[in-house]
């Protein structure tokens, strides 16, 4: 098994392209180490992004934010500015596993992981954000919602990896929050999660709105249908009710131990309505 | 395949080892460099009992590579007595008795250790959802959080 740290995008793309056996990206490596451990996967060679500056780095870019894949959940939470910005985001980041799995885990390995059930991937894509790809043939953005196609399954090209997320410019008195169903308070995957990213005007109806659901379909999903029911409203009991339905009306979730079906079906309206409220609250006070 | 040629820091020590792609950190410490107070306890990430501050952050050696480590700074449970005097936590731990088989001891001492230079005065919440990635299947918990909150009262007494 083979291991390299190159200190370039072109470096690392280099070495996955050029791969003979399965090459893995690591970051973090709080999936990748424990799926080696279990040996449910054993790559030819891994490449680690960390040395690479670009996936480090937090910093502000045409209005918005961008944020490197390798940077870590303990590090979002720390930044003095995004947390006021995007809330939502960095508390589904900080969701992810103890305080220990937070010091290296990261949101380019949270969505590359594949896994439908992801708690920072429901709110980047609820936030809009644009997934920044670099492969052999150059660097492409595609909007977060896109990069996973199923468990397991991503969008990337042979060679090409996740550089870093760009969180678009915020308009005044906009917010997001993000809020998953788990059977303990903590250290747990999501049942249920919903993101909700929305902007008010200074009359307190609602003029733009996204809303994304976790783990109650194949991938993470951007459920338009949702944002649609709330959008021109003030968010009052009938457009809540609207989003609901919606949210429920978009879940295609498998039915296991963890919940049933007909559960996260329940679970998926009732989350979208709250982290709709909480987004509410906080975008007003924006 | 050859193995690594990894130089870093372990409490505060230039160090210097080989290691094969697939080891992590806590192999290294253990089976290497002979530091056998980080345990193994579950190797995916879920116990705390292999928790070590790498350049400065909390984590879990077991899920750390023991190549990614090169150029970097380690600290373990074994830097954290200065000498023969020990850490006010561990004088804590003992006088109150705050552990009973000792495996989880040396992560959620580091960890602990971790949290009181973040937060000095911490609430038991904030003590227990810091201390949630530490399990220990022995004492239920009580004593290990209230002799972290001792602890903290004395360090904040100088």
């Amino acid at each position: 098994m083979r291991y390299e740290a190159p200190e370039s995008l072109e470096g690392a793309v280099a070495l996955l392209a050029g791969a003979r056996g399965d090459a893995r990206v690591l970051a973090g490596g709080t999936d990748l180490l424990v799926q080696m451990r279990a040996d449910v996967l054993e790559p030819e060679l891994i490449v680690d992004i960390k040395r690479i500056p670009e996936t480090r780095a937090v910093k502000e870019e045409k209005g918005g934010w961008r944020i490197g894949a390798a940077v870590t959940g303990a590090e979002l939470k720390e930044h003095p500015r995004l947390k006021q910005v995007w809330p939502g985001v960095i508390e589904a980041a900080n969701l992810i596993g103890s305080t220990q799995v937070q010091g290296r885990a990261t949101m380019g390995g949270n969505l590359c992981n594949g896994s439908p059930a992801a708690d920072s991937v429901p709110a980047l894509v609820a936030a809009g954000a644009v997934a920044s790809l670099v492969g052999p043939r150059g660097r492409r953005d595609l909007p977060v919602e896109d990069v996973m196609l199923g468990p397991r399954k991503l969008a990337l090209e042979k060679g090409e990896i996740v550089a870093s997320f760009l969180l678009p410019p915020r308009a005044a008195r906009s917010s997001d929050a993000y809020l998953r169903f788990i059977p303990r308070t903590e250290m747990d995957i999501a049942v249920v999660g919903a993101g909700v990213s929305l902007t008010v005007d200074g009359a307190g109806i609602v003029t733009a709105a996204r809303v994304s659901l976790g783990a109650v379909a194949a991938r993470v999903l951007l459920v338009p249908e949702a944002a649609q029911a709330i959008v021109g409203s003030r968010l009052d009991e009938p457009a809540q009710q609207r989003l609901e339905a919606a949210a429920r009306a978009a879940c295609r979730p498998i039915d296991d131990k963890r919940g049933t079906t007909e559960f996260r079906i329940q679970v998926a309206g009732v989350l979208a309505r709250r982290a709709a409220l909480i987004a509410l609250d906080r975008a007003r006070s924006n | 395949m050859a193995k690594h040629h990894i130089e870093a820091k372990v409490n505060g020590d230039p160090v210097e080892f080989l290691c094969e792609t697939e080891e992590t950190l806590l192999d290294v410490l253990r089976d290497t460099l002979n530091l056998t107070g980080s345990k193994e306890g579950c190797a995916s990430g879920d116990c705390g009992a292999c928790s070590v501050m790498l350049d400065g952050r909390l984590v879990c050696s077991c899920l750390v590579l023991g190549c990614e480590v090169a150029g970097h700074s380690v600290e373990t449970i074994e830097g954290m007595a200065k000498g023969e005097s020990l850490h006010p936590l561990q004088q804590q731990f003992l006088k109150s008795a705050a552990l009973q088989c000792g495996i989880c001891t040396p992560g959620v001492l580091v960890a602990s250790k971790a949290l009181l230079e973040r937060s000095p005065d911490p609430t038991e919440t904030e003590v227990r959802y810091w201390l949630a990635g530490n399990l220990c299947r022995c004492t239920g918990y009580d004593k290990i959080v209230s002799a972290v909150m001792d602890a903290a009262a004395t360090m904040r007494k100088g």
